[in-house]
């Protein structure tokens, strides 16, 4: 009925950082969360939505059940192209909530609990020293392509039972399908060259579930539950872990080293106190919340939020990286900080779908943190700052390279 | 201080074991939490706190 639904938009999603620092969300945000923390936006996609961009909100909608995440491929509001009434795949746990996620998330749980994932550490810090040694016999490096990218790939990998040697393919297919503006017909070509290739793994692995990786164990707790999965369900898990395990933590990685090169003083403080890692990568989430365009929901119950309601139907945008810079929250929210306790951060989500892969991230990023910056203590750019390109229309912001050079070791 | 956990609502991220790992832990089989002391001591206080605002399935709850 017209005289229920709400007003239409009268601005446009914030979905452009300001000119000036490349590590700043949009500028909108800080006004909004001063004078409309609850506003009707216009999205890309063609619906109004209404984007909550104060921290206490956004915590509070991703964590209530009148919302729900189906239509909402993460970011869906920013893809022009996509279909926002398109069922959930079984099997992907992002689109499902209630009973069907918990029962998909429960499966995986075991995979990524703080002990299983400490148990990785020293795995993962010898990745790291190997690709250092492997950059120290020269003097320079793409920061992304040859360091970045490779140990969240080779974890992933190694975790799932991904032959490394197939990792080309899926991470030229992964990136496609984190762009912003692709056509359906691109997103189509890299889903498929990834579900074919998953189905074949997939099979296997049903064929002789070992306890050896992730999809073995994950057959064998299912079989085990009662309710074995299907193979679709089976190929979606494993795409959509690949997919995340490859791009976030790579991202962060080689975006964390452009802001710090930039900042010289705190550099120097991790350098001279690498025990204090897990507290500059908790800042660094915070900070650069590459989430970059927040998560898309939808209301299946009228919910009242602030001084409005938002009815069934509607579109819900949680700005992540607006509740990070929010003062009240963090002081001095535009500053790099490791002295302050960042762990609150929105950067991994919140509610029942927050990142599942969350002690990965921290374990591998703790690693990069505590050892790059010590072992190459004159690394520096290799281009001019200006220079560096970032990838403003990616769903995980980045860098799409990042040259850089270093003295020759004595 | 006493301390409740929700099985059912918790999502298994482990924020809860990393800011108090004295209190609570996961379990293999599913990733749930596990209360290991229920009545922690004044100390923990400010941990076990703090892993109440962190835990994103707000599955602990704490009485004074
Ligand atoms: S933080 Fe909450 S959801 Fe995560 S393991 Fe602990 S109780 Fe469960």
């Amino acid at each position: 009925m017209t005289e229920t639904a709400s007003a239409p938009a009268t601005a446009a999603f914030p979905d452009t950082r300001p000119p000036g620092c490349p590590f700043d969300p949009a500028a909108e945000y800080r006004e909004l969360r001063e004078s409309a923390p609850v506003s009707r936006v216009s999205c890309p996609v063609g619906v109004d939505a209404w984007l909550v961009t104060r921290y206490e909100d956004v915590r509070s909608v991703l964590a209530d059940p009148r919302l729900n995440s189906r239509a909402a491929s993460p970011s869906n509001h920013v893809n022009t192209e996509a279909d926002l009434d398109a069922p959930a795949n079984p099997g992907s746990i992002l689109h499902h909530d209630g009973p069907e996620h918990s029962r998909l998330r429960r499966l995986l749980t075991p995979e990524f609990t703080v002990k299983r994932i400490q148990a990785m550490r020293p795995y993962i810090a010898e990745l790291v020293d190997q690709h250092l040694d492997a950059m120290l016999e020269g003097t320079e490096a793409d920061l992304y392509h040859d360091f970045g990218l490779p140990i969240p790939s080779l974890v992933i990998c190694e975790l799932l039972g991904v032959p490394y040697a197939d990792r080309e393919m899926f991470q030229a297919a992964s990136g496609v399908l984190l762009k912003v503006d692709i056509t359906q017909e691109q997103r189509l070509a890299a889903s498929g060259q990834i579900q074919g290739y998953m189905a074949q793994l997939v099979m296997a692995k049903l064929a002789n579930p070992t306890d050896e990786d992730l999809l073995g164990r994950l057959i064998q707790r299912a079989n085990a539950s009662g309710t074995p999965l299907t193979v679709e369900e089976l190929v979606t898990l494993g795409i959509s872990l690949l997919i995340a395990g490859h791009e976030t933590t790579a991202n962060m990685i080689a975006l964390s080293a452009a802001a710090l090169l930039q900042h010289p003083d705190r550099l120097a403080e991790l350098r001279a106190d690498p025990s204090i890692a897990p507290a500059a990568v908790e800042e660094m989430l915070r900070y650069l919340s590459v989430v970059q365009f927040g998560v898309f929901r939808r209301v299946v119950e009228d919910l009242p939020v602030g001084n409005v309601v938002f009815k069934e139907g509607e579109f819900v945008i949680a700005a992540l990286s607006s509740g990070n810079r929010q003062e009240s929250v963090f002081d001095r929210p535009d500053e790099i900080d490791f002295s302050r306790n960042a762990s609150a951060h929105l950067t991994f989500g919140y509610g029942a779908h927050q990142c599942l892969g969350q002690q990965l991230a921290r374990v591998e990023l703790q690693e990069v943190f505590a050892r790059l910056y010590t072992r190459i203590p004159t690394l520096r750019l290799g281009i001019p700052f200006e220079k560096i390109e970032f990838k403003h229309d990616a769903l995980v912001y980045g860098v799409r390279s990042l040259p850089v050079t270093w003295d020759t070791q004595a | 201080m006493r301390v409740n956990i929700d099985e059912e609502a918790c999502v298994g991220a482990g924020q809860c074991v990393l800011a108090a790992a004295e209190v609570f832990d996961q379990r293999d089989e599913d990733g749930v939490v596990v209360l290991l002391q229920a009545e922690p001591p004044a100390e923990l206080g400010e941990a076990v706190r703090e892993a109440a605002v962190l835990c994103p399935a707000m599955a602990i709850h704490v009485e004074d």
